[in-house]
């Protein structure tokens, strides 16, 4: 039985390693031009502006860091509540949540107005902003995540793994939840400006997380030529489905509570049923395409026979999840602040119209650089390391028939 | 073989430090050291060694003090240096690498930061304002029916 | 200054008496309102660190406010260097706002701009904390440590800033800004840490409709003070309870 991706050294020479080192590597050239271009010429190359400040590459640096949180999920459901299944996939599980984060981390970073400033991020810190403790969560996660990848991998640090497991564990719902938050505290905007905001972040990490998870994870079963085990897809497969469904009623809430309030009934139906943009991305992309879809294959009868079905279902939820981090990000910021309730607003600087925004190219390249960051890291580490899931069948089997 | 690749191998090292190295090798020299062109008045703030090694430090404080608490005294302040230090010919501090900024930080190899936000070039004297500027200072006892609504 | 009339040379002591008296009495009133303003409107040293016994605000009587009127946008910019240009990416830090009621069809213009909160979500929300209040209550950037991370554009319930998209050069001396840092109406700190007021308000004062009024909130002898007194005034999204420097008449 082969012990890693058969990317390693020990399985003689092989392109395929060289070749998607290779696809990585040629994003990433793409993505350094765009930030050396947008770094001299300034951001006027975007279409960024001074209405919707932040934007495609948002929209992937906050999916990859949501996503980085949740895709440790797995570990901790290994580590801290104990699952055998869940516990053979934990060092995976942390070596893509310090990619994915490596990969959002790098794309925020990119995007600053003064890039060069990162060592003044890092030393001053105005503590009563959310974006500072944010920084420190990233920092901390790096350490803290690492540290427990070495208690996993080492056989005398094992025992150590449950209790930096469950600190990887509590720090991740703080990281997370100051990400939720980053939305949630701004009073000014109608689309934020919600203490739901922290928990359904919360909640999406974990269904964005898992899905990643699985794409990953199936890919490398393929390459590997091992066949998934029915009873571990089936307990994943059913716990990506709880997720997703839990994302869809978090959205709900939200949305139902807005309309409850008559100052908001403007932005919900720009949202919901305005002729733009967002509301094509909410329903077809988020509630749909990430949403409905992926739970109808989730629970369809020969999900966990088929991992086609289950590999395509994940793929979906992160596809939607794009969505919806473009909807709540450019979306929120479009819909213009209402100064005078009550009133028309015009002004110079486009006051009470929706403010438009056109993605260019430069901008795409750098948040398709956080994929490539993501992918590279996770491409080399499988290389050099063992990190494809060794499952005891036989605790499985003991643990499923135990509920 | 395997000796030959490995000579090959020391030799492209040494060819590639050589070619690094080789733009050092001129101002090892000392051909290239900058020279500054001499600031208005007969003398600077402080004196000239003091200021190549703590001009920065002083920069960075009184930029906090001036931004910070509204000190705005002109010993210290990038305005004034800009003021005595701005070249005859451009007319700046760093317009061009004869400047008197740009010419030892282009030859130290420090990247200038100030002057994406600063002026290069001193305040040009425009004749009203210093005209507003003289009569605050003339008179404070008589409201200035120019400055309407200015603190009272 | 009144000149004190020559005295005529055949006048007797005690008509001399009489004028020297009327004489000191009337050039003491001349002196004395200036000594007492002097007091008070004495220049801040250049020196001495701006403290929160002043807290600068500004009054702006919306039925003085002329449609299409922008002398204090056009003073505004020319003072701080700002192109003056209003694409999506360029710079304003004031602007007009024309409104209308929607129920009553009533209209009313207006200058918007960094309304100096008290409580500003823009200094919160600055991971750097380069985004300050100054403790006469000026709101700030220090551009020295700003990463340009935009967040307090985000948090701002006013749009007041603005984000500088490409490189500038030709910079007043007295307005340092440039690329890749946020930057909004400063009050013109520089002018007010010289005894002026904003360029807003002169421009507005030179072209006759004096709507704007812009002092010392915590002085009660200033006109800004006097006028919200006098006057019903609110705050612009007065629900969000910032307490802003900047208070609106006529709305």
């Amino acid at each position: 039985m082969a012990n890693n991706v058969c990317l390693g050294r020990e399985c003689g020479k092989n392109t395929r390693f060289w070749m998607l080192l290779a696809l990585g590597g040629l994003v990433m050239l793409g993505t350094l031009s765009a930030f050396f271009y947008l770094e001299h010429h300034g951001h006027i190359m975007t279409g960024m502006n001074n209405q919707i400040v932040w934007g495609l590459p948002h929209v992937f640096a906050v999916f990859l860091i949501v996503a980085a949180s949740g895709v440790l999920n797995v570990a901790s459901i290994g580590s801290v509540f104990g699952k055998k299944l869940y516990k053979a996939r934990a060092p995976l599980s942390g070596l893509l949540a310090l990619a994915m984060l490596a990969g959002g981390l790098a794309v925020l970073v990119l995007d600053l107005g003064r890039p060069d400033r990162l060592i003044v991020a890092m030393t001053h810190y105005n503590f009563k902003s959310i974006f500072a403790w944010n920084m420190i969560f990233y920092n901390g996660f790096f350490a803290i995540v690492g540290l427990y990848l070495i208690t996993l991998m080492d056989h005398k640090l094992k025992p150590w793994s449950k209790p930096v497991g469950l600190l990887a564990f509590l720090w991740r719902l703080a990281l997370t939840t100051a990400t939720g938050s980053i939305f949630g505290f701004l009073v000014a905007r109608a689309g934020y400006n919600s203490a739901l905001y922290a928990p359904m972040f919360i909640i999406y990490s974990f269904a964005y997380g898992l899905a990643a998870f699985l794409v990953v994870q199936s890919v490398m079963y393929k390459w590997n030529n091992i066949a998934m085990d029915e009873r571990i897809l089936s307990r994943m497969k059913n716990l990506l489905a709880v997720f997703v469904a839990a994302g869809l009623y978090f959205t709900v809430v939200l949305h139902l509570t807005n309309m409850y309030f008559a100052k908001q009934w403007e932005f919900e139906r720009f949202l919901l049923a305005g002729d733009n943009i967002y509301t094509t991305l909410f329903w077809l992309g988020q509630v749909f395409i990430g949403g409905i879809v992926p739970l109808l294959m989730l629970f369809s009868p020969n999900a966990a026979k088929n991992p086609a079905i289950v590999f395509l279902a994940a793929l979906l939820v992160l596809v939607g999840g794009h969505a919806q981090m473009y909807v709540t990000i450019v979306g929120g910021q479009a819909f213009p602040l209402d100064l005078f309730p009550g009133y028309a607003q015009t002004s110079s600087f486009f006051d009470g119209e929706v403010h438009s925004y056109s993605p260019s190219i430069w901008e795409l390249m750098l948040g398709l650089g956080g994929i490539a960051t993501a992918f590279l890291i996770t491409t080399v580490a499988v290389r050099v390391l063992k990190f494809l899931p060794q499952d005891d069948f036989k605790e499985i089997e003991l643990e499923t028939k135990e509920g | 073989m395997a000796r030959l690749s490995s000579w090959l191998r020391l030799a492209a090292l040494i060819g590639a430090a050589a070619v690094l190295a080789a733009p050092s090798f001129e101002a090892a020299a000392g051909a290239d050291k900058p020279k500054l062109e001499h600031g208005k008045g007969d003398k600077c703030v402080e004196d000239t060694d003091f200021m190549r090694r703590n001009h920065m430090e002083l920069l960075k404080h009184h930029r906090d003090e001036t931004m910070h608490q509204g000190i705005r005294t002109t010993k210290y302040s990038l305005k004034q240096c800009v003021a005595c230090h701005a070249s005859e010919k451009t007319g700046s501090v760093a317009a061009t690498k004869e400047d008197f900024c740009a010419a030892c930080h282009s030859y130290a190899g420090v990247k200038l930061d100030c002057w994406d936000c600063h002026a290069t070039k001193p305040m040009a004297k425009k004749p009203g304002q210093a005209e507003a500027q003289a009569e605050v200072k003339a008179s404070p006892l008589m409201p200035n029916p120019q400055n309407g609504g200015a603190k009272q | 200054m009144n000149e004190p009339k020559r005295p005529e040379s055949n006048l007797e002591n005690g008509d001399r008496r009489s004028f020297l008296a009327a004489s000191a009495a009337v050039a003491g009133s001349a002196v004395a309102p200036g000594v007492l303003l002097y007091g008070i409107a004495q220049a801040k040293p250049a020196e001495e660190a701006v403290t929160d016994k002043v807290r600068w605000g500004m009054l702006v009587d919306t039925t003085k406010c002329a449609t299409g009127c922008t002398d204090c946008v056009t003073a505004c910019n020319t003072e701080n260097g700002l192109s003056g240009k209003t694409g999506p990416q360029d710079s304003q830090w004031i602007r007009k706002v024309d409104i209308k009621n929607l129920q009553t069809g009533a209209q009313h213009t207006l200058p918007m701009m960094c309304q100096h909160c008290e409580h500003p979500p823009c200094v919160d929300v600055c991971p750097t904390g380069a985004s300050f209040k100054r403790a006469d209550g000026i709101v700030l950037v220090d551009r020295h440590i700003c990463i340009g991370c935009r967040y307090c554009m985000m948090a701002c319930p006013y749009k007041a800033r603005s984000f500088v998209h490409e490189p500038l050069t030709e910079q007043n001396p007295e307005v340092p800004r440039g690329k890749g840092c946020v930057e909004s109406c400063t009050f013109c700190v520089q002018r007010v840490d010289r005894d002026q007021s904003p360029a807003c308000v002169e421009a507005c004062d030179k072209a006759g409709h004096k709507a704007m009024v812009f002092g010392d909130l915590n002085n009660p002898e200033s006109d800004v003070a006097k006028a919200v007194k006098a006057y019903a005034t609110t705050e612009v999204r007065g629900d969000l309870r910032l307490n802003t420097g900047v208070r609106y008449q006529g709305i």
